[in-house]
């Protein structure tokens, strides 16, 4: 059993890294090519040509089908080999699996689990990424370490202080206490963390200009098991948001994650973060890009750390957890339902699939 | 954050804004509340009745139960509103 809950969505591109040629990318454990079609939509198929395994992302684009690099077998948007060497006679058998894909929100979203139970109405939103109200930058770092790592790490904000120190971290973010909330139907986790005065580290002061010590938020949502929004407000200490009217004298910053299992133990760490402000401030757009790469690699390098300690350790480790794991301990149990019911509803269709 | 048998920071930080009311809007929410000052945890079960815990695990075992216990009597005299007010940000 995977240790990723399945029949659920998952960010395996942006949609600018879908363009003329293929895409090889492993999702879930499941090798998979993405291209788009003469029409803009974009198609993901089985990374594994029927016929001796080679790879179709190493292969050839033409006229929306692709033609293998090895042998010739050629395969359409379906999957479906539509020409193989020599050969009038193609096998009913010759096709690949196809795989539900929709582009949303400028990411490309693909249903990993039972295809019969793909709905795009679950897909959770984030609007601002392609909104003109916000300048995006964006970047997608591999990690080797299991997917549960970045979420333990995403939902516990405090080691914004220890890692991340003069980036995005000062002492109030580990000083300051946490609200949690859970729905259990929806199936998402909401940390909210709120900064009376605080210290402005770099990242803030650099991109906003704001001099002097501030009132900052994080509201985390993390839609399991695939999107993690980070809502950041950032105003000079004391300026609240007000009960009615836009929050014009503060400054949003929207941290979003797609975290993507690639397989048991490594993860696609898509990250972005979209201002409302100094829109088309170059400057700050580099510097932000920068910064946040920065901090980025900072998870990666611990992250590909614990993942070494984890696979070398004993079974049956006992952790300790305080009030700051508080989100991240609801965030693994609802991982956990998630896992046992994607298993069950596979398991389901199958049965009923069955002759 | 800290109590007497803990190690504070050099400088008191001041952190003191209360967190939003209440988030999430579904049917049932669970929400736990660290009380300024304390190491105390307070959760909330969807239904309005609440308990305290300095341990989170134990906590959210307690909220996890709790749906089976309904009908208990509530264990704090000041449980919240079953339907607190909502704050937008």
């Amino acid at each position: 059993m995977p240790s990723w809950p399945l029949n659920q969505w998952y960010v395996a591109a942006y949609s600018e890294e879908i363009g003329d040629g293929l895409l090889g990318r492993t999702i879930c454990g499941e090798p998979l090519v993405f291209y788009r079609t003469g029409e803009g939509d974009v198609v993901a198929l089985a990374d594994r040509c029927v016929h001796r395994r080679y790879p179709l992302s190493r292969s050839h684009l033409k006229d929306d089908q692709i033609v293998c690099g090895y042998h010739g077998f050629t395969y359409d948007k379906t999957g479906v080999c539509v020409a193989a060497p020599a050969q009038k006679r193609i096998p009913r058998t010759a096709r690949v699996p196809a795989w539900t894909v929709r582009e949303q929100d400028s990411l490309v979203w693909v249903w990993i689990g039972d295809q019969g139970l793909a709905d795009t109405a679950r897909i959770p939103r984030a609007p601002w990424l392609d909104s003109p109200d916000y300048t995006v930058v964006r970047g997608m770092e591999p990690l080797k370490a299991r997917y549960s790592l970045l979420v333990d790490n995403l939902m516990d904000l405090s080691h914004e202080t220890y890692l991340h120190g003069g980036y995005i971290g000062t002492p109030e973010v580990a000083e300051t206490p946490i609200t949690t909330e859970v729905d259990e139907d929806a199936n998402v986790v909401y940390v909210s963390r709120h900064m009376d005065d605080a210290e402005c580290p770099p990242f803030y002061s650099k991109s906003t200009g704001i001099e002097g010590r501030i009132t900052r938020w994080q509201d985390v949502e993390y839609y399991a098991p695939c999107l993690y929004l980070l809502h950041s407000r950032i105003s000079p200490a004391g300026i609240l948001s007000p009960e009615e009217g836009p929050d014009d004298q503060a400054f949003h910053v929207e941290v979003t994650y797609g975290i993507t299992p690639s397989t048991e133990h490594e993860t696609l760490d898509f990250w972005m973060v979209s201002r409302d402000f100094a829109l088309d401030d170059e400057k700050v757009t580099e510097f932000l890009a920068t910064n946040n790469h920065t901090v980025v690699m900072q998870d990666v390098v611990a992250l590909d750390l614990l993942e070494e300690v984890l696979e070398s350790e004993k079974e049956n480790y006992q952790e300790l957890s305080i009030n700051i794991d508080t989100g991240g301990l609801a965030a693994r149990r609802i991982l956990a339902k998630l896992v046992a019911r994607g298993e069950g509803k596979t398991a389901e269709a199958k049965t009923v699939a069955a002759p | 954050m800290s109590s007497p048998d803990q190690v504070g920071p050099a400088a008191p930080v001041r952190a003191d804004l209360p967190s939003p009311t209440k988030m999430l809007k579904g049917r049932t929410v669970y929400r736990v509340v660290w009380q300024l000052h304390t190491d105390v945890l307070v959760g909330y079960c969807w239904c309005g009745a609440s308990h305290e815990d300095i341990d989170p695990i134990t906590l959210w075992e307690w909220l996890l139960a709790h749906p089976d216990t309904h009908g208990d009597s509530r264990t704090d005299s000041d449980a919240p509103d079953p339907e607190p007010e909502l704050v937008d940000m």
